[in-house]
């Protein structure tokens, strides 16, 4: 969707001011969300790409004005609620008043923690079919709006670019977001010229790599 | 908004989270224990010391780092670092021609297992809106200055591909031992915001 979180190429957010000697959370609450997250999320009950689209889904003034764990707060408790885990009011008074869902699984164990973190969770599937594309193939990029999650950000929809990579089938996020699947579809790193995304005042020594899908890719 | 009004908004959030952690544990969700375990390992055992043990072996021993720039993730793998949000790695590789930088303009992607998890600035709109149309201007706010005639190559990460920059090695560090080039690779030098650090100097 054209979300606040396709930011890339708009302007006017400021100097980007990294923090010296940053902590890796800023108080006990970002601990509190991003444990939560982690902990709810090994439920399986939503994938990574619904995820992401519970976060950019936001309105735009609030995900801009929200720090980043603010925004994972709120794509939380959207995702509690959309999945039978809680209610509104439940969320509102933080006390219990309807009985817990079943469990696919149960609770994550303190225990169990570095093996699944180190297992992970691959997005490599079986391939569909043969590639459509192969290294220094040039392509052009589909002009796509969907009101749905995808990752054929603004800037790089209709344009042209060179594959130098090409990764084999991947999950496709727009199916796996509407929960259609993982439906693989091949996944290539394609580059772009500066001058192509932004136009003839840029160095035209530099580039722009993305990981785009072959549906959102044609023949140039 | 005035100081007091953004410290009360803050307030009231992690009140809010307070009362949904209390709620999840009363639903019998979550174990507290295995939520102290998820912060504690991402707080204090994973995090861009991992990176620079990988950066340092790829710059004293050039089968590791053929390795590492034909199969990142296997290479990266070898030496223990794996797993949630480095399931798939490439590594590339800075030269006096290329300047390698990476972003994630849609979200937040980052490569855990050898970064720990990302610094606020990474994940906030003015990096992520800038990195990819003004990736100059960007490095030159963190006070690094690209030759002109450097091509500078931006890597958006819009899939599950995690990118890891090996910066180039500092000269005056071609006597230097692994574990003591190791501590010249910074954080930022392996995003590509900054560059690894000289023999003697100290920096993030």
């Amino acid at each position: 969707m054209n979300g606040a979180q396709d930011l890339g190429g708009t302007m006017g957010h400021g100097p980007v001011n990294p923090e010296l000697d940053e902590p890796v959370f800023h108080g006990d609450w970002e601990r509190q969300v991003f444990a939560l997250t982690l902990a709810m999320g090994f439920f399986g009950q939503w994938n990574i790409d619904e995820g992401r689209f519970a976060r950019e889904s936001l309105p735009p003034a609030q995900y801009l004005s929200s720090s980043y764990y603010q925004i994972w707060f709120a794509a939380l408790c959207k995702l509690l609620v959309a999945n039978g885990f809680a209610t509104d009011e439940e969320l509102a008074s933080g006390k219990q008043i309807m009985a817990p869902r079943s469990l696919p699984r149960k609770p994550l164990t303190a225990g169990e923690i570095p093996l699944i973190l180190a297992k992970g969770g691959p997005a490599d599937r079986t391939e569909p079919g043969p590639a459509k594309f192969k290294v220094g193939d040039k392509i052009h990029t589909r002009n796509i709006n969907p009101h749905t999650h995808t990752r054929l950000a603004r800037y790089l929809r209709d344009r042209t670019g060179e594959i130098v990579m090409v990764h084999g089938a991947h999950v496709f996020p727009d199916s796996s977001a509407q929960g259609l699947g993982d439906d693989p579809q091949w996944l290539y790193t394609v580059r772009f010229s500066a001058r192509v995304l932004w136009g003839d005042d840029r160095n035209p020594n530099d580039h722009v790599h993305a990981d785009l899908w072959e549906p959102y890719l044609v023949a140039a | 908004m005035s100081k007091d009004h953004d410290h009360s908004e803050l307030s009231e959030t992690a009140l809010r989270v307070k009362a949904l952690e209390s709620l999840l544990i009363e639903k019998g969700y979550v174990d507290p224990a295995a939520l102290d375990e998820l912060v504690d390992t991402y707080e204090t055992k994973v995090g861009p010391r991992n990176g620079a043990r990988v950066v340092a072996k790829a710059w004293s021993d050039p089968e590791y780092r053929k390795w590492l720039i034909s199969d990142a993730t296997a290479a990266i793998a070898s030496l223990g670092f794996a797993g949630r949000q480095g399931e798939h790695m490439v590594a590339v590789e800075n030269t006096p021609n290329v300047h390698n930088m990476v972003v994630c303009t849609l979200c937040s992607c980052y490569p855990w297992p050898v970064l720990g998890l990302p610094p606020v600035w990474y994940k906030s709109a003015p990096y992520r809106s800038r990195a990819v149309i003004d990736p100059r201007g960007v490095l030159a706010e963190f006070g690094v200055k690209i030759d002109e005639d450097t091509e500078v190559r931006v890597w958006d990460s819009t899939a599950e591909i995690r990118y890891l920059v090996i910066p180039m090695r500092p000269t005056g560090s071609e006597d230097m031992k692994e574990d003591e080039l190791a501590a010249l690779v910074t954080r930022d030098s392996m995003i590509g915001t900054g560059m690894a650090l000289k023999p003697g100097a100290v920096g993030r």
